[in-house]
């Protein structure tokens, strides 16, 4: 049933990516190959493939993905059981209760997980165009790969996501007994998990890179960003004030030249911009080290909801 | 052989306990009742049996010494919970299948010709059929595993009295034909008395009496007689239960053998196993009867195998 219920989910929406993906790969093979650039026709395509699919760009609506698969499939193992009685039935058959759990709970999480890795091979696809190098020549979009809402969703992270979400869902059923309020739980502990890993957790997996007087490229992620003047720290309203006093062409509104222009003319003056950040060339190994702690979670859920269940069902 | 032998067995839940110095054994080859009212703790010692919880203290062996709730003691017990709960949306013949793959043994012929008697179609979903086939499919997946001990609890309590009936019928056929020791929780007594040999009486938490309901209706009886000498004869005798009417007194005594000379213009009846019950469940006070010793039980019916 469960199983169903998700291939049913990740086919339609896998058709609905792919068509979607078709559009925006056009879009941006159309932009990428416009010459000459300048022109007014490029120009216009440009600004077509950045305006395309605007909320998929980010990402973050592909996180529904594993939160539900999780809150559907895995909140519901136990919980449904345990809300109808039938583990009454269930769990005093010869076979046992603990080796039913781990036989229903461990082939479930992989199959999701498959099921999930399956669909990231699509969405990377899907996202390919934002990571083309040398798209912030043309004007066209470009993301860092290590960015959050899109890290979660290619390479083997979606997978892992989706297996920790089903065994935190299966964790919460059997404690929480009752399907719908275990659902809720799942999403909210999802969540929170979600903004803790992309907010906090992610940025220290390798120490970052230290860059002065200049900018990472675009590709990276950066982290902080803070000035010093004779090695001791000064703050970002000082550096702001030193600004006021250059010339209009240098202090002008964002862009990457411009930015540049002002970190001349700041260290001109003594002071030195740093920035840390993490290379997008950590992509993989950021893949490994999230999905390897969030299968190592998993595993721990999951063994401890049998766990659970094996000491007593009521 | 005792299909269920606990010593001290305590179960609490939160702060309520459910159950408290409950020893019993209950020996195999009996269709055994467990009484009491609600709160009593007939569930919970049910589910302790068939180890879906564990105690708190004390413990339950069943099947002559196997751990309640492991493997080899889930091997030989088929549990039907209260209001037999199946998965509704699988068809019959479904639940026969996973019956099978869930367990060592299964008699797939017996099922299968038992829903058939039964009119039970394979096809039909268990949350179609009516309450006391869900019941009756429930029991048949028990007893197709080919159980020593099957554990009822609360078989027919939400069944009409038909259905109830021919519930009842298999049970005592399964125990019959095939030696299958039963235990079955309910509070439905008038049911008892054709279909338990065995009585195991609990109120608050504790078992009060326990023995073959043959030698327990054997060893109580009621005196009838004036009241106003319902107080001296009642210092004498071991009066479990007083119903005073206008006139007349009648006492349900405990009696050491049919030999008991009852006291000269009294009358002596027999005692029905509802009255015996209803007895012993208003007097909470009244000392229990643990009945004979366990080490005769299993005499007794190593002596009947």
């Amino acid at each position: 049933m469960a199983l169903a219920g998700v291939a049913v989910f990740l086919g339609v929406l896998a058709v609905w990516v792919w068509r979607a993906g078709l559009g925006l790969h056009y879009a941006y093979a159309a932009a990428a190959a416009c010459h000459p650039v300048s022109s007014f026709a490029c120009g216009d395509l440009v600004s077509r493939f950045n305006g395309m699919d605007g909320f998929l760009a980010p990402g973050w609506v592909f996180q529904v993905v594993p939160a539900l698969i999780g809150a559907f499939a895995g909140a519901a193992v136990l919980a449904r059981e345990l809300e109808t009685g039938t583990f009454r039935y269930a769990w005093t058959q010869g076979f046992g209760r603990w080796r039913w759990t781990l036989a229903k709970l461990v082939p479930l999480a992989v199959v999701v997980a498959a099921a999930a890795g399956a669909f990231s091979v699509l969405l990377s696809w899907y996202y390919q165009p934002y990571f083309g190098a040398g798209n912030q020549n043309l004007g066209l979009s470009e993301a860092s790969p290590l960015a959050g809402g899109l890290f979660e969703l290619r390479g083997v992270a979606l997978a892992a996501w989706t297996m920790a979400a089903f065994a935190i869902g299966a964790f919460t059923g059997k404690l929480i007994r009752r399907v719908v309020p275990a659902i809720a739980a799942t999403l909210a502990i999802y969540a929170g998990l979600g903004v803790a890993a992309g907010s906090y957790l992610r940025q220290h997996y390798l120490t970052p890179l230290l860059i002065k007087n200049n900018f990472p490229p675009a590709s990276a992620q950066m982290l902080s960003r803070w000035w010093t003047k004779g090695g001791q720290p000064v703050s970002q309203s000082v550096a702001s004030q030193v600004l006021q006093g250059a010339p209009s062409q240098v202090a002008g509104k964002g862009g990457v030249p411009q930015a540049l222009g002002s970190v001349q003319y700041l260290s001109q003056h003594g002071y030195t911009q740093w920035i840390s950040y993490q290379p997008a060339s950590r992509f993989w190994p950021f893949q490994w080290i999230e999905s390897g702690w969030l299968v190592a979670l998993s595993v721990l859920l999951i063994g401890a909801t049998i766990r659970l269940v094996r000491r007593r069902a009521i | 052989m005792n299909v269920i032998e606990a010593s001290g067995l305590a179960k609490r839940y939160g702060s309520t306990w459910a159950l408290r110095e409950c020893s019993l054994a209950i020996p195999a080859g009996h269709v055994a009742a467990l009484v009491g009212p609600n709160g009593a703790g007939k569930t919970t010692l049910l589910n302790l049996t068939a180890g879906l919880t564990a105690p708190t203290a004390g413990c339950l062996t069943v099947l002559g010494g196997r751990p309640a709730g492991s493997p080899s003691a889930l091997d030989g017990i088929a549990f039907v919970a209260q209001d037999t709960p199946l998965y509704k949306n699988l068809p019959a013949a479904d639940l026969l299948h996973l019956t099978r793959n869930l367990n060592r043994r299964f008699d797939q012929h017996y099922a299968q010709a038992r829903l058939a008697e039964l009119g039970i179609p394979l096809n039909r979903k268990a949350g179609k059929l009516s309450g006391g086939q869900q019941a009756q499919l429930a029991l048949t997946l028990a007893l197709a595993r080919r159980p020593q001990l099957l554990v009822l609890d609360e078989p027919v309590a939400m069944l009409d009295p038909i259905a109830r009936h021919d519930f009842m019928a298999t049970v005592l056929t399964a125990a019959a034909d095939d030696g299958v020791s039963v235990v079955l929780s309910s509070h439905v007594l008038a049911e008892l008395e054709r279909v338990a040999d065995y009585l195991v009486l609990m109120s608050q938490g504790t078992v009060r009496v326990v023995g073959e309901t043959d030698h327990l209706l054997a060893s109580h009886r009621v005196l009838t007689g004036p009241t106003a000498e319902a107080d001296r004869y009642a210092r004498q005798l071991s009066v479990i239960h007083t119903r005073r009417g206008e006139a007349q007194v009648h006492l349900l005594v405990r009696t050491s053998g049919a030999a008991d000379p009852a006291p000269p213009g009294w009358e002596v009846h027999p005692v029905s196993l509802e009255e015996l019950t209803l007895a012993y469940l208003r007097e909470p006070g009244v000392a229990a009867l643990r009945g004979p010793a366990r080490g005769r039980h299993a005499e007794a019916s190593a002596a009947t195998r």
